[in-house]
């Protein structure tokens, strides 16, 4: 009886994402086995396997302090509306990521609200929206609601008592946070920046609408794909950049509970 | 938790720079496309004129999205929950495996699902120009989402033993699954399909690659509208996605608010 329950979910599975994933495995494989190892022989693409890493790591940990910070204050502090703040700061976690993209464009794009305040007030139109800064403040942007998210929930259920002892043996700020709140946060805080370096990495949505000068991975794939037909290198940057991000979240689901990632 | 510690002022700023760094782009989006010119502010008027416009343009993106994630979420509903009931029984190594492989499309990037469907379905014309591609897609990527939220409602040890008293006193599978399993499940069932809905609602690095110009979905249309378009008509879109979205994710927050009543944690 559970085999003919199970049935219909294996094959769907199997037909639509083991095969057709399978095959993309083997794909490069025709083209010669070094096709697999293209992302770190050709300088091009290793310069965006290292943009992509650079952009991830520093996105991750400044959405880790930043988060952080705020989910302690958020769970820690009592104050009208607190719920309904928490509710529109975690909001964006269902946004596409195109809609994030178009946000940096209206705030810092060539109309931008930025650009227009600079250029009136006599400083010229400041654009940042399609290099480095826009894509990296559009990834912390969708960034940070999972960590507030995960921080407000893990500081709630945080012991305080352990702070205040340490306050009152005249424990001074620096050491609060490097002895107490660091230690009491590590499993929200790996399983977190595992979420977020994995989902910076995979990010498609967002530097396709910022068409950024800075290329990442997802883009090179993309472009690979679609522009040149090539399909086979597409498929070994896409491997290399899969095996990235589930190792990552494999390393997660070791200190995550989440029903789906842990 | 309240507590007597005293709150530092630097974490006050931050969650004010925060907030205004999250909220005010969304609010930015919404009058911009209600203005009747971006560039010159709210001071040269308010118009609905943009959202005509993207109804004109982009109307059947709407619908098509809408649409999908409720196929999506039929067809997660049929095969996820017979597979979560049999996962969650089952006691071989095999069905370990196999609930760990169906994340995988979740661990993966979007792309990489993408160019393995259509490297191995793109020459079979009828499907690749459909919305059941599209469909296919989203319903991979979602699947994970609807099986392990049910499963692990099925998993309850409350549920394994009332199963088993029906079983002894002679309810057939059939019955037993529909009248004890289902209702005892539902919460879960219900939570996973707004979870559902809303992933597929809001797709995008899957749905670029699976696309045509005729199945075209709302996330598909925003990023269209955001290169070839206006920016007040990129605006008055994104609103429209708000619009869709918000109410799907208060009703998942109240669901499961009341689920938490009835079952508590």
């Amino acid at each position: 009886m559970l085999l003919v329950c199970v049935a219909p979910v294996v094959t769907f599975f199997c037909a639509f994402w083991l095969l057709p994933i399978a095959r993309l495995l083997a794909l490069p494989a025709e083209k010669g086995w070094e096709m697999y190892f293209v992302v770190l022989t050709n300088s091009k693409y290793l310069m965006s396997l290292l943009n992509t890493l650079l952009l991830s790591v520093l996105v991750t940990l400044l959405t880790l302090i930043v988060g952080g910070g705020v989910g302690i204050f958020l769970a820690r502090t009592e104050f009208l509306g607190r719920r309904l703040l928490i509710s529109l700061l975690t909001l964006p976690l269902s946004f596409p990521g195109v809609i994030v993209g178009f946000f940096i464009i209206l705030l810092g794009g060539r109309q931008g609200t930025i650009a227009n305040f600079a250029d009136d007030m006599g400083w010229g139109r400041w654009t940042f929206a399609y290099g480095f800064l826009g894509l990296f403040l559009a990834y912390l942007y969708f960034s940070l609601p999972r960590a507030i998210s995960s921080y407000t929930a893990a500081a709630e259920s945080m012991n305080s008592s352990l702070e205040e002892v340490a306050r009152s043996l005249g424990a001074s700020r620096l050491q609060v946070i490097r002895d107490v709140w660091i230690p009491e946060l590590a499993p929200a805080t790996l399983a977190c920046g595992a979420i977020v370096f994995a989902t910076a990495m995979g990010a498609f949505g967002t530097a396709f609408t910022l068409a950024s000068k800075f290329e990442v991975l997802p883009i090179s794939i993309y472009n690979e794909f679609t522009n040149y037909a090539n399909f086979s290198l597409a498929a070994s940057l896409s491997i290399a950049l899969g095996l990235v991000t589930s190792l990552t979240l494999a390393l997660a689901r070791r200190w995550s509970n989440d029903p789906v990632i842990g | 938790m309240k507590s007597n510690i005293r709150q530092s002022p630097i974490l006050l700023l931050l969650t004010i720079l925060v907030s205004l760094f999250i909220i005010c782009p969304a609010l930015l989006s919404i009058t911009s496309g209600l203005e009747e010119n971006y560039s010159k502010g709210w001071k040269s008027g308010f118009t609905l004129r943009w959202l005509r416009d993207v109804w004109s343009n982009y109307g059947n993106t709407v619908t098509a999205s809408i649409a999908i994630a409720l196929c999506c979420v039929i067809g997660n509903v049929l095969l996820g929950v017979t597979g979560a009931y049999a996962l969650a029984r089952s006691k071989s190594k095999l069905s370990i495996w196999f609930e760990e492989l169906l994340t995988l499309p979740v661990a993966v990037p979007g792309l990489a699902t993408a160019l393995a469907l259509i490297l191995a379905y793109g020459q079979v014309r009828e499907f690749r120009q459909s919305f059941a591609f599209v469909l296919v897609g989203h319903m991979i990527f979602t699947l994970p989402f609807m099986v392990r939220t049910v499963a692990a409602s099925f998993r309850r040890q409350e549920l394994i033993a009332l199963e088993e008293a029906s079983a002894t006193l002679g309810a057939g599978f059939i019955q037993r699954f529909f009248s004890i399993l289902v209702p005892a499940a539902l919460p879960a069932i219900l939570s996973g399909s707004l979870m559902v809905f809303t992933l597929s609602i809001g797709e995008f690095n899957l749905t670029w690659m699976l696309h045509t110009p005729l199945t075209r979905t709302l996330p598909v249309g925003l990023a269209d509208s955001y290169a070839s378009m206006r920016i007040e008509i990129g605006s008055a879109y994104t609103m429209v996605f708000f619009i869709v979205v918000l109410p799907l994710l208060w009703l998942m927050q109240f669901v499961a608010s009341l689920a938490d009543k009835k079952y508590g944690t």
